[in-house]
């Protein structure tokens, strides 16, 4: 019997080491140990999270490849695919900020190609804690440098992405990547692996000790010895990784390929009982063959490695030469490790003696699944309640407006995007920072939005209702670029899922998000579940991030979200209210976080985004933003600034409890589903014609023009800023914070 | 006429190169391993962007050596016309074909963005359709752009009229606020001494559609085009 | 024998980086660290029978690969 001790370190719990008693009929062996330990760790087996994620809608007319692969796939015409997915780094980033993001990069990307896809896009979604805690600048830019350095040198453009800060995440910053490439609908390579005696190669970087256990370690709670696991961490490579890129995409042109994954979570483990299982195989190695970069590793060693850029391929028999003979070119080296056989056992060998001989099944579909206790978290209904008149007289709305813009949430992330390379392989139409990240598709007509959003208070608020918004708000950002919303992915980002709260907190947010990407028909095609997101028992705030991917039919059609010409009308599409609760008012100006999120109404949802792609299509939209942090005054002001254009808006009141709050809920309330939209002025009542048509509230509010930001409320001048100085505030704040940060260090 | 596209390993930028000559220009392109030892037959070559050899050791110090080197020191030689774009022009820099070298950005970070950049000289093979003292508008995307060389170099430089891309603000005024990366005199892009061998930091085969940002660059392969079809190059070996 | 090589920027070269890790230093409250440089460190396992050989090894690495003579200079020692 395994002493206690040794389960605790693999993170296996009593009843989990008897179910391997009865799998194996014996007792396992260390190897084996070791690879049930990482291939059960939440990470890699998603024993918390399955039982929920069965319940999200997963298929669709477009959809080629729904959950269980690398990646997902939707049919975007022409022939071809859009290959997606979004995946967490978040502890290997807080461990060491610069290779944990970096690592995250080159796993997304090889789980893009490895389904035969070539990356064209890169976005990320990132939380961090408040920017003037000098720890937490060091995270930031070594996370930010990470992405650069890793994103940068292997040539995917980084398009866009969002960042929140958050008390919550100063010890538990997440990072998650998202990468997109384009392939051939009919040329979908899978990660199986299948006809016996094909043969088995390895190939990429030698492995070394770096990041045993990584898996186990995204499995568990941060405390104050976390710092000391820094060597589970991996170190990237970029052009290695390159290398294989191009290498396997040369490889899979030849038709020589059965199977290919990259062995990232859990290392050759994964891989290999991950494509015998799929195929419905078996697959024998021989790790004595692996290509080692350290002496004297065990196999242990060998089979729970997370060293970066390496690939587990199986290729059909008598083509062997042909696929070597690509990896050679590149300097590769295809290294033949193994056999697929028929047992549907995963089989290791060490010089011929076997260590290791696992059914596949019991690593993969048959590994534990808990439907764990939940219960409503207690401190809902205290942070529910929130009185406006209990707030006082707030400050002038011209302070607040200025806070809103400085606050690091809403402020430019020029700082951070301009270090990443956004522009390379020519395709990207809006660059990060503009709203949805857009790029086109060369060879046909069409482009694609990519967004990534999630605004955790309102999770944290109403986890329900905040994976809604999350929904709603990622497809309205593409539908402001004129996309139809076809196909998204999601990375889940909680505590610890033993603990009641937090498990009801993730149910109930996988359910909001399953309702609302079924009011918009849009299928999750895979993703990533990341829980165990706690430093020292205090959770981060429940943060279910949502890509989703847009299809835009004409891409000279493309929308923006800056005004574009002199004398254009503005108008608001949707209704506001007075919704202050979860808002960036209350955050910044209050330190709170209180209230329930929004009001969301699917339908109406829905019919605000086909007017936005209907509106883009006929060129009837000049320009388009969502109002998300900050309400309609930072819609208005973020909608001037990258063209220079001025605006004069006079908007109605909206009704408010107490009178003095009027402005303020006017100017900064965050109602759902509203854009900012400007028309010529010859076409807005086409504009009204068509949100008539589909039942959408719609307002003329103003006109484009001038050097000034002027916003009145029933005639009343709230508002009036010169546009350079909002846009100083604006551009700078993230430069300043940092000031701060250094002064305090 | 035909583009030569060079390919290290590490390059990435040579796709947007390929794609920049051969369909927006509409003229024939080629890629050309780095191990390859000929130039098929190439009008103009091409150094593209990228981090040849994962930039490990320095910037285009690795790529030197690779074997198609070899055939582009000698088309340059011949008076062939080369271009070297960003990665490129670092591989010049370290296989002597141009004098100088990189440093880190003044900011320490990689910096992607549009910039300014005004043509100081136009009798070389990839300005000749500039108009002297035209503006363009390209983006840069580098982490070691930060050109540096003895003052004695640069004198020479200056008297040779070899600069011939330089930072400016978008209406032509040389400033330190619109120098990206700290480069000694402003100095975006240099020629060699016979004007044939060109590298310049910014992208000009990212700015040649208006749809992704800017068409400026595209006048460089024009000139190109122009320089051979004139019959301005006609000792290149055919090799 | 091993040869250890130290490239370093010359000193008429400006080194943001050395100025950056100089700046933070300050600001963490180390001023007495009155300036740094960067710069690389190499080691090289070389077959050589002398440490003279070895030495005359190294210094060609350096000059054709390792260090950029028009912005790097190089020393190197043999253990």
């Amino acid at each position: 019997m395994m002493e206690r001790a040794v389960l605790e370190r693999h993170g296996l719990a009593p009843d989990e080491y008897q179910r391997i008693l009865e799998m194996l009929g014996r007792e396992p062996t260390m190897t084996e140990l070791g690879i049930f330990s990482v291939m059960w760790s939440e990470h890699c087996s998603y024993k918390s999270s399955r039982v929920h994620l069965r319940t999200l809608p997963t298929t669709g007319k477009r959809v080629l490849q729904g959950p269980g692969e690398n990646a997902g796939a939707v049919d975007i015409g022409d022939g071809l695919a859009a290959v997606f997915k979004i995946e967490s780094h978040n502890h290997p980033s807080f461990i060491e900020p610069y290779q944990g993001a970096a690592t995250g990069v080159g796993g997304i990307i090889r789980d893009i190609f490895t389904m035969g896809a070539r990356p064209i896009a890169l976005l990320n979604s990132l939380r961090f804690g408040p920017l003037d805690l000098p720890l937490v600048r060091r995270t930031f830019e070594g996370v930010v440098a990470g992405i650069a350095g890793y994103g940068n040198s292997i040539g995917i453009p980084t398009v866009g992405g969002e960042i929140g800060f958050d008390e919550s995440y100063t010890g538990n910053p997440l990072v998650n990547v998202f990468c997109l490439g384009i392939s051939r609908a009919d040329e979908i390579i899978k990660g199986t692996a299948s006809g016996v005696g094909n043969a088995v190669y390895y190939v990429g970087a030698k492995t070394g000790r770096d990041g045993i256990h990584g898996a186990t370690m995204a499995s568990a709670e941060f405390d104050e010895k976390s710092a000391e696991k820094r060597p589970a961490v991996q170190v990237g490579d970029p052009f290695m990784e390159k290398l294989l890129l191009e290498a396997c995409l040369e490889v899979m042109k030849t038709d020589a390929l059965v199977g290919i994954q990259d062995m990232g979570a859990a290392g050759l483990s994964c891989s290999t009982c991950e494509m015998g299982s799929r195929g419905g195989a078996g697959v024998e190695i021989d790790v004595s063959l692996v290509p080692q970069r350290e002496t004297g590793m065990t196999p242990y060693e060998i089979m729970l490695s997370e060293s970066q850029e390496r690939m587990l391929l199986v290729v059909k028999q008598g083509r062997e030469g042909e696929v070597e003979r690509i990896f050679d070119k590149w300097d590769l080296h295809a290294v033949r490790i193994g056999v697929v056989t028929t047992d549907g056992r995963m089989r290791v060998k060490d010089r011929g003696d076997v260590v290791a001989d696992i059914p596949n099944g019991a690593l993969t579909d048959q590994a534990p699944v808990y439907r764990r206790p939940m219960t409503e978290p207690a401190y809902l209904s205290a942070v529910r309640q929130l009185s406006l008149v209990s707030l006082g007289v707030p400050p002038p709305v011209a302070e607040v407006f200025a806070r809103l813009l400085a606050s690091p949430g809403i402020a430019s992330k020029r700082w951070v995007y301009r270090q990443y390379d956004h522009m390379v392989r020519t395709n990207t139409l809006v660059v990060p920072g503009m709203g949805a990240g857009v790029v086109r598709v060369k060879g046909t007509n069409r482009a694609l939005a990519l967004s990534a959003d999630c605004n955790a208070r309102f999770v944290y608020l109403d986890p329900y209702a905040g994976a809604e918004l999350a929904v709603a708000e990622a497809a309205r950002n593409v539908a402001c670029a004129g996309a139809q919303p076809i196909g998204a992915t999601n990375c889940l980002n909680f505590g610890n899922p033993e603990r009641p709260e937090i498990m009801w907190q993730f149910a109930r947010a996988v359910e909001g998000m399953g309702a609302a990407c079924r009011a918009l028909d849009l299928p999750i095609t895979g993703g990533n579940v990341s829980l165990y997101n706690e430093t020292d028992g205090r959770a981060i705030l429940p943060t279910p991030v949502l890509g989703v991917v847009g299809l835009i039919e004409n891409a000279d059609r493309v929308v923006r979200r800056a005004f574009q010409a002199e004398g254009d009308v503005i108008v608001l599409l949707g209704d506001s209210r007075a919704e202050l609760g979860g808002s960036e008012y209350l955050k910044v100006i209050h330190g709170l976080i209180r209230g329930v999120p929004p009001a969301l109404d699917l339908a109406k949802e829905v019919a605000l985004q086909q007017v936005l792609v209907e509106g883009a299509a006929a060129g009837l939209i000049r320009s388009a933003h969502d109002c998300a942090e900050g309400g309609l005054a930072v819609t208005l002001a973020e909608s001037c600034f990258e063209t220079g254009l001025g605006a004069t808006i006079d908007l109605n009141s909206v009704p408010v409890d107490a009178s003095y709050m009027k402005e303020v809920a006017t100017l900064f309330s965050e109602s759902a589903s509203r854009v900012v939209v400007s028309v010529s002025a010859d076409r807005v009542s086409d504009l009204f014609a068509l949100a008539g048509t589909h039942g959408v509230p719609v307002t003329r509010v103003g006109l484009v023009g001038g050097t000034g930001i002027r916003i009145a409320i029933d005639g009343m001048t709230a508002i009036d800023t010169l546009l350079v100085d909002a846009e100083r505030i604006w551009s700078t704040a993230i430069e300043r914070h940092f000031e701060a940060s250094r002064a305090m260090a | 006429m035909k583009f030569a596209i060079v390919v290290f390993p590490g390059s990435n930028s040579d796709h947007d190169a390929y794609y920049a000559t051969r369909h927006v220009l509409g003229e024939d392109a080629e890629f050309v391993w780095h191990k390859d030892t000929g130039l098929g037959g190439a009008d103009v070559v091409v150094l593209p962007g990228g981090f040849a050899h994962g930039d490990y050791l320095r910037t285009g110090a690795i790529a030197r050596f690779s074997p198609v080197m070899q055939e582009v020191k000698r088309f340059a030689a011949a008076g062939g016309p080369v271009l070297g774009i960003c990665n490129g022009f670092q591989v010049l820099l370290e296989a002597g074909l141009l004098p100088g070298a990189m440093l880190r950005n003044r900011s320490v970070k990689f910096v992607c963005q549009q910039v300014h950049v005004r043509v100081e000289q136009t009798d070389t093979p990839f300005t000749s359709a500039c108009a002297a003292g035209q503006v363009l508008r390209m983006p840069i995307a580098h982490g070691e752009g930060n050109y540096y060389a003895d003052p004695d170099v640069l004198a020479d430089l200056e008297a040779n009229r070899q600069v011939i891309f330089r930072y400016t603000t978008a209406d032509g005024r040389v400033t330190d606020d619109a120098n990206p990366n700290g480069s000694a005199h402003n100095i975006a892009g240099l020629c060699s001494r016979s004007r044939n061998v060109v590298g310049l930091m910014p992208h000009p085969e990212r700015a040649c559609e208006l749809a992704v940002g800017s068409a400026d660059g595209l006048v460089l392969f024009e000139s190109a085009v122009q320089f051979v079809s004139q019959g301005a190059f006609a000792a290149a070996p055919h090799a | 024998m091993r040869a250890r090589v130290f490239v370093t920027l010359k000193p008429s070269v400006f080194d943001p980086q050395g100025q950056t890790v100089t700046d933070a230093l300050h600001t963490m409250g180390y001023v007495a660290v009155r300036h740094v440089r960067q710069g690389k460190y190499f080691e090289l396992d070389i077959d050589a029978a002398t440490a003279e050989e070895a030495k005359s090894l190294a210094a060609a690495a350096a000059d054709k690969l390792l260090a950029n003579p028009v912005i790097e200079s190089y020393r190197i020692e043999i253990a």
